[in-house]
């Protein structure tokens, strides 16, 4: 409850240190500052299970398994060298290609198909709009698990088993709906009297959609592939399912390590962090990009 | 390190682009094995680990077949192998079945038969293959399907130095009330030891499979010869309570998390005074750079009504049926069930490393008798005296000493498993937990009886 | 339902193509309602293809008693997977199980992701690092965030939290197996931590485009400061709320990785996608799996339905502006 009541105070310490912001008094700032102190706690907590798998990452495997836990055991690169196939083991870098491959095309899939869709959805509406973008996020409702068998038996009878074109297939499917609904409430954003401005300067369509609606749609648009991308990336039932040697993605990879017979903590940690960056080099990098897309274009 | 780092970027890049190329020209095309490359399926345990690490350098060179493994943690490996067997799909030439998968498997016509093979590959010496574990790797027709990699029993692990501190001795052959006493004494010998180890973690190979040699030898039973369901039973019954009752009392802390890879390190870290177990836990205990190695003493399964209690368990090589790759994956069977591959281990790993348990032969080689003195002739006994067919008191519907080899047992087993860990956790009694287990075993009764079995 | 916004957003749309001199004649209305629709075929059909096709299949399938460890033994059967489906008391139980971890990860992760973001929707020193440690666990990669949390943090014998127990309290400290003592808290936990993130981006979007105008003109009246949260900031978040609420359920609703990673379905945590997975490839139920998984789709249906209605706010308003 004390907390609710202080972020509350701190909406007003805001409104108020702007309106009045050369008479803000002291104890605003000291408020300010005890405010942030609680967001750093707040933040640090949050970041810690991270931190403490780097740290374990960086352990020998029975230094990793101990307790009270070690922290200043010896620091050793053996996780991250495992994970890299030192000594004669599984090598990741097709695994790391393939998820690279998955994601990036899949999200290349998307834009074609969610660009023009949103486009008939928002700026040139068709009949009934709304229900076709209800008919598009419904389908994201579905389980996937119920689609599994027969999507398992297609490829099997197809040949299509372990083909890493099959998960583009389905990460595009995966992601459509939530493009198309982000897209479209982007390209919603672009004042209708700019384009018809245009139009009657003679502007053709393509002009159009370059000079007026681009500009407007581009944060949108790197946000909804940003998030297509982390989807796709993170994506493991059907990867598990539908792939085997050729096109195994690295969440499928990464469990590999996990063995009911020995110390495994030290590998996985190494492992996961890997798997991970490339996400979380892309999330941090485009935060402010992730902030705006997700408000659905209600930030100017 | 930079110009590495590039190279390495190039190569994903290549990769890639290599993807987008292959599918662009070969359409829809399978991307079967074939050729020189065969692909296998295997659970990620150190043994295979290892063979992993041997097989370029070995089995590569020597043959020019090329092997792609996939290794994944047993659950998840045990759902795929099912899955590309049962639709025959051969993605997969070679996987890591058991010899509970091997005679099911064999029924449906999943698997190759190897007999053809093995006749004509005379090194391979089929005959050295311990009598139990060859049986148990052969279908309904007699012929064998699979060939094991390794075998286990199961027998109990002991501190030698803690029972000699606290004046314990173990009997030569222990039963299950004096084990239960000795845990009791033993707890606490040491800070934060626990009297015994014993698995909780839910699944069918993890809590069951120590559990149902408890109930073979307490006079239980899944089924009886007519499948009918017996799990509130006498004998289930009173076998069920005393492993609960063990395992809460003076078991590991954490125990419905606790598997094989737990126990282990439990008993690495002088966490646990006793441990019943699989017989290949004993080669990590004695490993080189364990820390309780030497201290531990071995004795045979303990028993209450049956003369031996001892599971049998082997993973070993199956060949599918739609492979398109048949004879080079047989010969990749056979070198990684060879003589010659334990040795190469001995030599490379270290001789308590080598994956035994399944030939006469291993225990005559003088390097590993020296290393395996403690546990290598309890482990052959161990496994010489299972008998699948005949591991209880009553007769059994058909093979199997820790489960029940029927393809609904691999399900039943993971749900009674879970009704039981939960009564480990104490959030719901034995009884409660046996009643719906029993429910569980009789809709499989039901489902045989329909089928016509 | 929708006919408003459809009249008046239409509008720029019909008058296109009186702009376009090079048109010989106009094109007649039919074909004028083709090529507006032309741009949205290909995802459309697309996403019939591959996502209504497979159900059809699996309701052909959920007909059959077809079990893959019977090869032999695949026979029409029916309804009789339906009754049997129906009857099954652990599938009902998946469905509580599967409304309870989704309605508290997105309703915890709603309100933590809020407290964060009025949090961090004010000036301090290392906002920005702030903010990037607060995102970090929704970059992970799930599965490994499952088994970080299975692992490195549950884990009873070494893991993180029993460790610093074991360092505050010193050698006596009470050890706890936290999956076993709370199998459904310690999923949630784990998905509230990978969720709160996700909520608090969205919400922050939602503040940082609050009318800085309102808020000043509340204050210089004198509101105090629960007024300005009550009757400015919430109502102005409403639909950013929604939405969180909205996106979080879709995802979690569908929860499978950390379900299966940290108890496999154990003790009582196995909700629907995890329950059809295992009647699919632990049970080779595949008649059985398929008639499950129609009835889950019957049933996600009506309940998108009603949620999407009760978010058509979030449509309306965006018509309107």
């Amino acid at each position: 409850m004390s907390a609710t009541g202080s972020t509350v105070r701190g909406t007003e310490a805001k409104g108020g240190a702007k309106a009045a912001a050369n008479t803000a008094p002291k104890s605003v700032r000291r408020r300010n500052a005890g405010l942030g102190l609680i967001a750093w706690l707040a933040g640090i907590l949050f970041v810690l299970p991270v931190l403490w798998m780097a740290l374990t990452s960086l352990h020998s495997e029975t230094d990793a398994a101990t307790n009270p836990p070690s922290l200043a055991a010896p620091l050793t690169l053996d996780g991250y060298r495992e994970f890299f196939g030192a000594g004669g083991g599984p090598s990741p870098w097709f695994s790391l290609a393939n998820s690279l491959t998955a994601s990036v095309v899949s999200t290349l899939f998307v834009l074609l198909l969610a660009l023009p869709a949103a486009y008939a959805l928002s700026i040139r509406p068709v009949r009934k709009w709304t229900d076709v973008l209800f008919f598009f996020l419904s389908t994201k409702m579905l389980p996937v698990v119920a689609g599994l068998l027969p999507i398992y038996l297609f490829a099997k009878n197809t040949g299509m088993l372990d083909n890493i074109w099959l998960l583009v297939i389905l990460y595009t499917s995966m992601n459509l709906p939530i493009a198309v609904w982000m897209m479209q409430s982007f390209l919603a954003e672009v004042p209708t009297a700019l384009i018809e401005a245009a139009q009657i300067d003679g502007a053709r369509l393509p002009v159009i959609l370059t000079r007026v609606v681009a500009p407007i749609a581009m944060p949108g648009i790197a946000a909804t592939s940003l998030i297509c991308f982390i989807f796709s990336w993170n994506e493991m039932l059907f990867a598990r399912v539908l792939t085997g040697v050729i096109a195994q993605t690295a969440p499928v990879f990464l469990t590999g390590f996990i063995t009911s017979q020995g110390l495994f903590l030290a590998k996985v940690c190494a492992a996961s962090l890997v798997i991970s960056l490339p996400v979380l080099a892309a999330g941090f990098a485009a935060q402010d990009k992730l902030v705006q897309g997700l408000s659905l274009g209600a930030v100017k | 390190m930079r110009s590495h780092s590039r190279h390495r970027t190039r190569a994903v890049i290549g990769v890639v682009t290599a993807n987008v190329l292959l599918a662009s020209c070969a359409g829809a095309g399978s991307l079967a094995t074939g050729g020189d490359t065969i692909n296998v399926l295997m659970v990620n345990n150190p043994q295979m680990v290892e063979l992993q690490k041997l097989t370029a350098k070995h089995f590569t060179k020597k043959t020019g077949i090329k092997v792609n493994f996939t290794t994944l943690p047993e659950n998840d490996v045990r759902d795929k192998i099912s899955q590309d067997f049962a639709n025959q799909a051969g993605q997969y030439d070679v996987a890591t079945i058991s010899n509970y998968e091997a005679p099911i498997y064999a029924k449906n016509e999943w698997l190759k038969p190897l007999d053809g093979y093995l006749k004509k590959d005379r090194a391979f010496d089929q005959k050295d293959i311990l009598p139990p574990i060859r049986e148990s790797l052969k279908g309904e027709d007699g012929k064998t399907y699979a060939e094991p990699f390794y075998g286990e029993s199961s027998f109990l692990m002991y501190r030698k130095d803690v029972f000699e501190k606290k004046g314990l001795k173990m009997p030569a052959k222990p039963t299950w009330p004096q084990v239960a006493k000795l845990a009791a004494r033993a707890d606490g010998a040491e800070k934060g030891m626990s009297g015994i180890c014993l698995r909780g973690l839910p699944g069918w190979g993890e809590l069951i499979a120590p559990l149902t040699t408890l109930v073979n030898t307490f006079g239980g039973t899944w089924f009886d010869k007519d499948y009918k369901a017996k799990l509130t039973d006498p004998g289930f019954t009173r076998a069920a309570k005393f492993y609960i009752d063990l395992v809460r009392k003076h078991g590991e802390s954490g125990a419905t998390q606790s598997g094989f890879a737990e126990c282990l390190n439990n008993m690495t870290q002088g966490k646990s005074a006793m441990w019943y177990d699989a017989t290949s836990g004993a080669g990590s205990l004695e490993a080189a750079k364990s820390p309780v190695k030497g201290k531990i003493g071995y004795a045979p399964a303990p028993t209450v009504k049956t003369k031996s209690s001892g599971w049998l368990y082997s993973w070993a090589w199956g060949l599918q049926k739609a492979s398109r790759n048949q004879d080079k994956a047989y010969k990749f069977i056979s070198w990684a069930s060879s003589k010659e591959y334990e040795r190469l281990v001995g030599k490379e790993f270290g001789w308590a490393n080598v994956p035994a348990g399944k030939r006469a032969s291993t225990y005559d080689i003088p390097e590993y008798k020296k290393t395996a003195g403690a546990f290598g002739e309890t482990t052959r006994k161990a496994i010489t005296e299972a008998d699948p067919r005949d591991p209880g008191v009553q007769q059994r519907p058909t093979i199997g000493i820790q489960f029940v080899d029927i393809p609904e047992f691999s399900d039943l087993g993971t749900k009674v498993s879970q009704e039981l860990s939960a009564a480990i956790a104490g959030r719901q009694s034995v009884e409660t937990a046996l009643k719906k287990s029993q429910q569980l075993a009789e809709e499989v009764s039901e489902e045989y009886e329909g089928r016509g079995q | 339902m929708s006919s408003t916004p459809t009249a008046t957003t239409t509008a720029p749309g019909a008058q296109a193509p009186r702009t376009r001199p090079s048109a010989p004649q106009a094109p007649p209305a039919r074909l004028r309602a083709w090529v507006t629709r032309a741009p949205l075929l290909p995802a459309l059909v697309f996403l019939i293809i591959v996502t209504q096709l497979p159900m059809v299949a699996t309701l052909v399938i959920s007909v059959f008693d077809w079990n893959a460890l019977y090869p032999e033994a695949r026979t029409f059967a029916g309804l009789a997977n339906y009754g049997e489906v129906l009857g099954d008391p652990e599938l009902r139980k998946s469905v509580l199980t599967t409304i309870l971890l989704t309605v508290t990860v997105v309703l915890v992760s709603l309100v933590l992701g809020m407290l964060l973001a009025l949090l961090l929707d004010r000036r301090f020193k290392g906002r920005g690092a702030v903010r990037t440690m607060l995102i970090a666990p929704f970059l992970l990669v799930p599965v490994a965030a499952a088994l970080l949390w299975k692992h490195v943090l549950y884990n009873p014998e070494y893991g993180l939290f029993n460790g610093a127990l074991h360092w505050i309290l010193g050698d006596g400290a009470a050890q706890p197996d936290w999956v076993a003592e709370m199998p459904l808290g310690a999923v949630e936990a784990s998905l509230v931590w990978q969720w709160t993130p996700f909520m608090m981006l969205i919400l922050l979007a939602g503040l940082q485009s609050r009318p800085s105008e309102a808020v000043e003109a509340a204050w210089i009246d004198g509101a105090s400061a629960w007024q300005v949260f009550r009757y400015i900031t919430l109502p102005h978040l409403r639909r950013y709320l929604e939405l969180g609420a909205l996106l979080g359920t879709v995802y979690i609703v569908q929860n499978f990785d950390a379900v299966f990673t940290i108890t496999s379905g154990g003790l009582g945590t196995a909700n629907l996608p995890y329950s059809i997975y295992q009647t699919f490839y632990q049970g080779h139920e595949y008649g059985l799996a398929s008639a499950a998984g129609v009835l889950v789709v019957i049933g996600s249906i009506i309940i998108a339905t009603l949620a999407l209605r009760v978010v058509s706010s979030l449509f309306n308003e965006e018509a309107r502006s």
